[in-house]
């Protein structure tokens, strides 16, 4: 039995975003989706969060702020980055601010392709991004126990 | 006997019945937001995930302060079902509130210190009301113990309507629902919204949403004595207390703490103050 995968709280954070995933990204949390169905709150605390997803690609001035997000968040915990921009870079990867996708930062564990990305896709890729949480809680019991 | 059942019982099903609650509480908010919601058992779920995340520290006395406020609803839960003294059982309370509030100042943390201070100021507002109640029950069955205020079996309600109507009132600050949920709120998407909550992580957040848990049930333990005549009418009020309450988290912003304080003492003495001075012009003492 894990509730791990019952009670994933999300952080949401909108690197460069045009604001198009954001609203994808919001409207999971509206009557129509409703995620939390699943048990999935919108946090707004990285201290309280087990997923971090990201939207928009990351410039050299949120670079730091991304990082300090994810420092925060307590183990175990994974980053999903939703969009195009927030994979690669997007159109924007040759921007002269751009560093390129989320994983130019921190490591990515779910990329949820997408300009912008429909609510099914963001929820199905969360639901993914549960899996991957499993395993990493029981890869961490593991290095405990061998500790 | 029946006292050590009744510890016994508090000790093992308020936290059991406060999960539901808590469930159902969110099925119901989700309803009137034309949401299906979560699962009943949901609340019990994130515990028990919070219990198996990593334990996040920035003060090494932070957890202490959360475990010692755990500690003292349970003793105040203690006290109050075993039959103990009400206004003791008010200021037990309070010692937990206290120990609460430290624990959201050590963190050094600003989200944190302004959600202690708003903790602060909410407990300012609503111990008036709770401290009214004790004197009225009082004045009515003539005694502070909670079981000799049952064994009194007088409608303690029919005597004190006014008094009930500030408990009410500031039952909405002590259950942290909107307007109210100043100093830390269930509908956080802000590090200033979850205040008092936002440096606490995994089992720290666990260990405080169980201590909210065991507060629920005693709050609803305190509607009862208003309604103790009568078992079923007094399981009614809190059903009908407690869907009041969701009603104005869902339907009310957040208000500002000027207006919390200003309207739990107005509320406080406007009906509370002067139903005791009724009380007791018409007992002609």
């Amino acid at each position: 039995m894990s509730f791990l995968k019952k009670s994933p709280w999300i952080i949401h954070y909108d690197g460069s975003s045009c604001n198009g995933c954001d609203i994808e990204v919001l409207a999971c949390l509206t009557p129509l989706y409703d995620i939390e169905r699943f048990g999935i709150i919108n946090t707004g605390n990285p201290k309280h969060a087990d997923i971090f997803v990201i939207t928009g690609s990351i410039n050299e001035q949120n670079i730091e702020i991304v990082k300090n997000i994810y420092n925060q968040m307590p183990h175990p915990k994974v980053v999903a980055a939703i969009g195009i921009c927030a994979a690669t870079g997007g159109i924007f990867r040759r921007c002269y601010n751009v560093k390129g996708g989320v994983d130019a930062v921190i490591p990515v564990d779910i990329y949820i392709p997408g300009c912008p990305p429909r609510p099914e896709a963001i929820i199905d890729g969360v639901v993914s991004a549960l899996k991957v949480l499993e395993e990493k809680k029981q890869a961490l019991k593991k290095s405990k126990v061998s500790a | 006997m029946k006292t050590a059942l009744l510890i016994l019982g508090w000790i093992i099903l308020a936290p059991v019945f406060g999960g539901i609650l808590a469930g159902i509480d969110r099925i119901i908010t989700a309803r009137m937001q034309s949401r299906v919601g979560p699962p009943v058992l949901q609340p019990f779920y994130d515990v028990f995930k919070l219990l198996s995340k990593q334990n996040i520290v920035v003060n090494a006395f932070q957890n202490f302060y959360m475990v010692c406020f755990l500690v003292f609803v349970i003793i105040t839960g203690v006290l109050f079902f075993s039959g103990g003294d009400l206004l003791l059982t008010i200021f037990a309370l309070t010692v937990a509130g206290v120990f609460f509030v430290l624990g959201a100042y050590s963190p050094n943390s600003p989200y944190s210190n302004i959600g202690a201070e708003r903790e602060l100021i909410q407990m300012m507002s609503y111990e008036p009301a709770l401290i009214i109640s004790a004197i009225g029950m009082y004045l009515v069955t003539n005694s502070w113990n909670v079981n000799e205020i049952i064994a009194s079996s007088k409608p303690v309600i029919k005597y004190l309507p006014g008094v009930f109507f500030a408990f009410v009132f500031v039952l909405t600050i002590k259950l942290r629902k909107s307007p109210f949920d100043l100093s830390t709120s269930h509908h956080g998407h802000q590090e200033l919204v979850k205040g008092v909550t936002t440096e606490f992580a995994g089992p720290a957040l666990a260990i405080i949403e169980i201590a909210h848990w065991y507060e629920n049930i005693l709050l609803l333990g305190f509607i009862f004595l208003f309604f103790s005549f009568n078992w079923i009418a007094a399981i009614i009020a809190i059903i009908a207390t407690y869907f009041l309450e969701i009603l104005i988290d869902n339907t009310y912003a957040r208000l500002t703490w000027h207006f919390t304080v200003r309207a739990s003492w107005l509320v406080a003495a406007l009906f509370g103050v002067s139903n005791i001075i009724l009380l007791l012009l018409l007992n002609g003492k």
